[in-house]
Formats: C-alpha cells, structure tokens, sequence
C-alpha cells in the first residue's frame, strides 16, 4: 500500500518536472488492459502488436513532422476499479490518450470516467479510443464524443455473420449457446432477431445459457444440441468455454457447423485442436490467409519479431487505429484529444483490405468483414489456401465470404454531445 | 429415452472423475485432519507432468509416471512443509496449502506459459467406442469410468486388506493407540499425503486430455471437489463416491431441463446447483450424507 502511494507521488513529480518542457515530447498513448493474471497473455498481445505498430510510425517519421509516438501499458487485470485506479495514475503523469479493449465491463467503466473527467477539466480532455469491448450499448444510447471504436460491435458482427448463413441453404436447424453475462445475452438476442429477419424458415431448436468459465463437462449440452437435430450451432463462446464447446462436440460426434466470434482467440486453436477442422467458422476483420492481403508484409514483419508464446498477428483494427490516430493528429495539426477526435469523426481511410468510415453519428468505425473457416493447414492435408495457421495448432483460416463494409452498418441510437 | 442413457453415461463418468478427484482429498483430511487446499493443483501437475512425459515417451508410461511423480512430490511437500507447520495447528495447515496452491499456480505459469498446452487424447483411445441409436459415446469415457473403478476397488482393498490399510484406517480413530503399538505416524501421514496427491494426479492425466491442460483447471475443479467432500461427510470415502455420482449426475440432468422458474431455467441454473445442495445440507444434515463427524 505504501509503495503504491509513494511510487503515485513519484510520478506526480515526475510528470510535473516533465510538462515544463513537453512541447517536443513525445505522443504517449496509454494502453490500459490485463498485463497480470489470468488473461496477461492477451493484454500483451495486444501490448505488442500496438507497440511494432508505433515503431513502424516513427520510422516513417513520426507525426506533426517529426514528433513520435509511444505506447505505455497499464494492467487493468480485466476489472474496472483497476483501471479507473490506472486512469487516475494516467491522468496524473498527464497522458491524453488512452486504448483499451478486454471486456466490455471496464469499457464502460472507462467511458463513464472519461465523460466526467473531461467535463472537469476544460483543456485537459482525455480520448478513449477502443479496440475490441463490442457491447454494442457504447456506440448507442452510451455514446461519447470521446470515445471511438475499432471493432464491429456484437450486433455488426451478428449482421454480417447472418447475412451470410442466408445463403447457406443446408442451414435447417440452429442451436444457440452462449455464456451467461451481457455479451453473450447480446449475441443471443442479435441471433434470433437477425435470423428471424434473414431466414425465416430457419428454426431455432435450442437456446442455452451457462456460466462464464464454470463449466468442465460439456458433455451434457452436446448430447442435448444432438437431441434438438440441430445442423448449426452459434455461439460468443471464448476462452475455455469455447474450447470445451467444440471438443465435448467431436467426442461425441456431433456433426454441426460452429459459428463463432472467438474460436481464433489467444490459446484457442491450440486446446481445440483437429476437433475443429472444417467445422469452426469465426467473423473477423482479419486472417493471415485472407486474399489480396496489403497487410501481408506488415503480417510477416510482425511475426519475425513477435514475443515467444504469442507469435501470430490478430489485430488488423489495432494497425488501422494507429493509422488513423495518425493521420488525424497531422490533419488537426495538433495532439490535443478534441482536435484530434474532431479529424477522426466521418474519417475515412484507406485500409489495407479495402476503405474503412469512422462513422460521425456514433464513432463506430465501418469496416469490411470476413467470415473463415478453420481447415487443416496445406501441408496437413487441408485446402492450398491454408497456408499459415494459427499459433502452430496445425489449424489455418480460409476465407468463406467477405462482408463489404456496408453489410455490418447498422442504424444507431446515438445522440452525440460535441463540446 | 436414448438421449437418457447418454445423460446417465455422461453424469456417471463425469462423477467418476470427480470421485477420483475427490478421494484423495477426502481420505487426506480423515487421515490428517487438513483440508488441503492444494489439491486441486496436484491435479493440475498430474494433467501438465502427464503432457510432459507423453511428448517423450508416450500417454501410457506419462499413465504410470505423471501420478508417481506428483506422489512423489506431494510426500516432500509433507515431509518438508506441512510436518513443521503442523505444530502451529490446523489454520497454519490450512493457510500453508493455500499458499502452495498459488505457488504452484505461478510455476506452471512459469514453465509451461499461460495458454492452453497440446496434450491429447491418444489415437488408440480416440473414436467411438458403441452407438447408440445414432449417437456415439466416446472410448475415453470408458476408459475414464474404468481406470476410476479400478481405483476405486484398488483403494478399498489397500484399505481393508492389507497391513498398511489397516495401520492407516486405525491411525484415523486411534493415532496415540497407533504410535504406541510402535507404528511410525508420521510416515503414514507422509503416505497418505503423497497418495492423496498421486490420486490427484491420476485424475489430472486422465482429465487434463478429456478437458483442456491450462494453468486455469485447477481453479476450475477446485469448488466442486470441496463440495463432494462435504456432501459426501467429511472423510467419508464411500460418502464421495456417493457425492460424486450424485452432483455429476444432478448437473448432467439439470442441463437437459428447460423449465423455468421466474426467468430462470434449471438448465441455466445447473452449475450452481452443486453447491445450493451443499449449502441445504450443511443446514440439515452438517455431518453430510455418510460422515461420522458432526460440524
């Protein structure tokens, strides 16, 4: 405790001396996610990728011709006390710009402390750019001037993933099964809703909720999708409650196609294994295998000097985020956050796999999705497009469709306040 | 009526593994009177030590190793740890094998990362082993249910049948009457320890392929085995047997069930209802359903 309170004043300090002469200094950028416990591997991913990506920045030459900027980690440990303590360290070391993406609940958290913040502090605002919480609440009724996202939220996902099982005419019979807590009751609720609307025929023959991360033994929910002759299942699932998901399904094999926002998260391919060869479909900005990938290179650099454990690169929209925090401050001509926010609204840009809109009504960003399936890698025996596969597992994405941008735009209920 | 019997065969394997899991621990507080915390970790340590040993040599010597080893190393735990802290009383026990649960926690962090590891199912053991009117019931779950049995008939007779077993279940009523007849305590306390610990383990190499080997499995069974043991009766190997059967069946049943109370269906509600049993039961029956202690 003591520590904690001297190390506080130490950076005061620190960050006083420093704003004397901070003109030249550099942009820095706090990055508030889980470096400890539980989901550290994750946060450092993120940590990581962001980092090369500030790298590949500077080297270009920085911004505002010559300034660079710089990407500071703050463990959040996925609980929102801890990163409003960390919000407070950050603001006092006089950091402008934050970035977060593990869970929606220190999103949220987040946003509230950021509104009020700026409220107080005329001049000394503070912009939340967010990289992966979906809930799709914080670019409707929670929306916030100063707050932008990224990713496609959990109904943009759902939209595109379901326009695409329209066209999948085997499609007969779908089961639902998601983790009890708010994204996945939204994943359910977006499920039926889309569904109903795009594939009327479809019947929905399951709808289960269970624990977040409590649940060992799958076995009885798949011996009841099997029961209910489901032909599909959808599922938010990640983490371990994906992994059982599908594992508990080949062991009793059940012969469903499993659409999923997460089976290619960190650790996942791996505990799945063959289990989910040419059965697993997830909806994402990015694979390594997508067709006419411009981010390739950028890919393949990142991989040569990736840390040990984490070697694949996953967050396209984290490369797209810089680029556009980038080009906005050089467009503003100006690092402070409201200069900035005013760019980056009704911004498009060029992105690596076709033009992405950061929407001003709500601050959503409009990108293009993919809808892939995880094969055996080519050399296994998988289709030729498999070519590199996710953290080693020996499973590769291979696209099934691509979602055009306008595909996900979904209208908003935002009523945005600009200061 | 299939989609019954494949419930039941899921319920009762899933509570075979939990009886393995349990028995362990169970037999360690009779004997010891420690409710060992760390015993889920020793289940950890048998899944990761048996991941180890069967990317060298195999699934069936990482069978007979990884438990041995973690027996092994549940017995310096006690000769070098909970013997010295013993003195200090049952909460500074307790408090140790806490402690140890998250410093072993942190050391497969260290050795193994953070992420899930490739420990699978091997291919003699993978596939089908009958169906049953188009459904198939997987050969690793017969052979979870027979390697559990099989331990199961193997602690009963090392119990009522030999010299061991017998100095064991008298050192549970009579240690003084036991230690003056010339028998060595402590040791038995340090073999049954470790053999609590090699039980553990055994469940881990059998578990630890059936789920998924990740630093988290421990934290994921560790509650549920507590409440087997409290259900069952403290110390009561025939009451986790029971225990075990009863909560692997009760939340393999509770999932099929959709009907709701209130918004909440039972199905939802399934892993939750493990421990409103255990709660019910500590109010009307604290000793659990085959224990001998009170409270």
């Amino acid at each position: 405790m003591n520590h904690a309170v001297v190390r506080r004043i130490a950076w005061g300090a620190a960050a006083a001396l420093l704003s004397f002469g901070a003109q030249a200094q550099n942009i820095r950028v706090a990055y508030i996610d889980p470096l400890s416990g539980a989901f550290a591997q994750t946060g450092e991913q993120g940590l990581a990728e962001f980092r090369f990506a500030v790298d590949q920045i500077n080297k270009r030459g920085g911004v505002l011709g010559g300034r660079k900027l710089e990407v500071l980690g703050f463990d959040s440990k996925v609980s929102p006390q801890e990163a409003l303590n960390q919000l407070k360290r950050i603001t006092d070391q006089g950091i402008r710009i934050i970035t977060q993406g593990n869970g929606s609940n220190v999103a949220g958290a987040l946003i509230e402390a950021v509104n009020r913040h700026n409220e107080r502090n005329p001049g000394k605002e503070i912009l939340f750019l967010n990289y992966a919480a979906v809930d799709p609440a914080f670019t409707n009724d929670k929306c916030s001037f100063w707050h932008f996202r990224f990713d496609a939220n959990a109904d943009m996902k759902m939209e595109s993933l379901t326009t695409y099982m329209a066209g999948q005419k085997n499609i007969k019979k779908v089961y639902l099964i998601n983790q009890d807590y708010s994204f996945g009751h939204a994943v359910k609720k977006a499920a039926r809703d889309y569904l109903a609307r795009k594939r009327p025929d479809v019947q929905i023959v399951g709808d289960d909720l269970h624990p977040l991360g409590k649940v060992t033994d799958f076995a009885p929910y798949v011996a009841k999708i099997k029961a209910a002759g489901a032909d599909t299942v959808i599922t938010g699932n990640w983490g371990q409650d994906m992994s059982l998901l599908v594992k508990a399904g080949k062991d009793a094999g059940l012969n469903v196609d499993w659409y999923t926002y997460y089976a290619g998260g960190l650790g996942t391919p791996t505990a799945m294994g063959e289990a989910a060869a040419g059965k697993v479909k997830i909806i994402a900005e990015y694979h390594s295998n997508v067709a006419n990938n411009k981010a390739a290179k950028w890919d393949a650099d990142y991989r040569k000097q990736a840390p040990k454990g984490n070697p694949d690169f996953y967050f396209l929209r984290g490369k797209i985020m810089w680029e556009m925090l980038a080009k906005a401050i050089n467009q503003a001509k100006s690092a402070e956050p409201k200069a900035i926010a005013l760019a980056l609204e009704g911004m498009r840009h060029a992105a690596d796999l076709g033009e992405v809109e950061m929407r001003k009504s709500d601050h959503q960003l409009i990108q293009p999705l993919y809808v892939f399936t995880l094969h055996k890698t080519a050399a296994r025996g998988g289709p030729k497009e498999a070519r590199i596969d996710m953290e080693g597992s020996g499973l590769a994405p291979v696209t099934d469709a691509r979602l055009e941008a306008f595909t996900s735009a979904q209208p908003t209920s935002c009523q945005m306040k600009r200061p | 009526m299939e989609f019954v019997l494949v419930q039941t065969l899921n319920g009762i394997s899933y509570g075979l593994l939990l009886f393995m899991l349990s028995s362990g621990l169970t037999l360690v507080f009779s004997l010891m009177g420690v409710l060992n915390f760390a015993h889920a970790s020793f289940y950890m340590l048998g899944a990761y030590f048996a991941y180890q040993v069967s990317a060298q040599i195999g699934f069936w010597p990482g069978l007979v190793f990884a438990p041995l080893l973690v027996g092994a190393l549940g017995m310096l735990v006690e000769r070098w740890g909970l013997r010295t802290v013993h003195k200090y009383g049952h909460v500074a026990e307790l408090l140790f094998t806490f402690g140890l649960a998250y410093l072993i926690e942190e050391a497969v962090h260290l050795i193994w990362g953070r992420l899930a590891v490739e420990y699978r199912v091997p291919a003699e053991l993978d596939g089908p082993l009958f169906h049953i009117m188009g459904s198939q019931y997987p050969i690793y779950r017969g052979f979870m249910m027979l390697v559990s049995v099989t331990m199961l008939v193997s602690i009963w007779l090392a119990l009522t049948r030999t010299r061991i077993g017998l100095v064991i279940q008298a050192a549970l009523t009579h240690p003084q009457t036991v230690e003056a007849l010339g028998h060595n305590v402590p040791r038995v306390f340090m073999l049954v320890f470790g053999g609590g610990a090699a039980l553990a383990g055994l469940a881990g190499v059998i578990g630890g392929n059936a789920f998924v080997t990740e630093p988290g499995m421990a934290a994921a069974v560790g509650p549920i085995i507590f409440v087997i043991v409290v259900v069952g009766g403290m110390g009561s190997l025939a009451g986790a047997f029971v225990a075990s059967l009863l909560i692997g069946c009760i939340q393999t049943f509770a999932v099929s069930l959709d009907w709701a109370f209130g918004g909440i269906s039972i199905a939802q509600a399934a892993p939750v209802l493990p421990y409103l049993l255990m709660v019910l039961l500590l109010i009307f029956r604290p000793k659990g359903l085959m224990g001998t202690r009170e409270g």
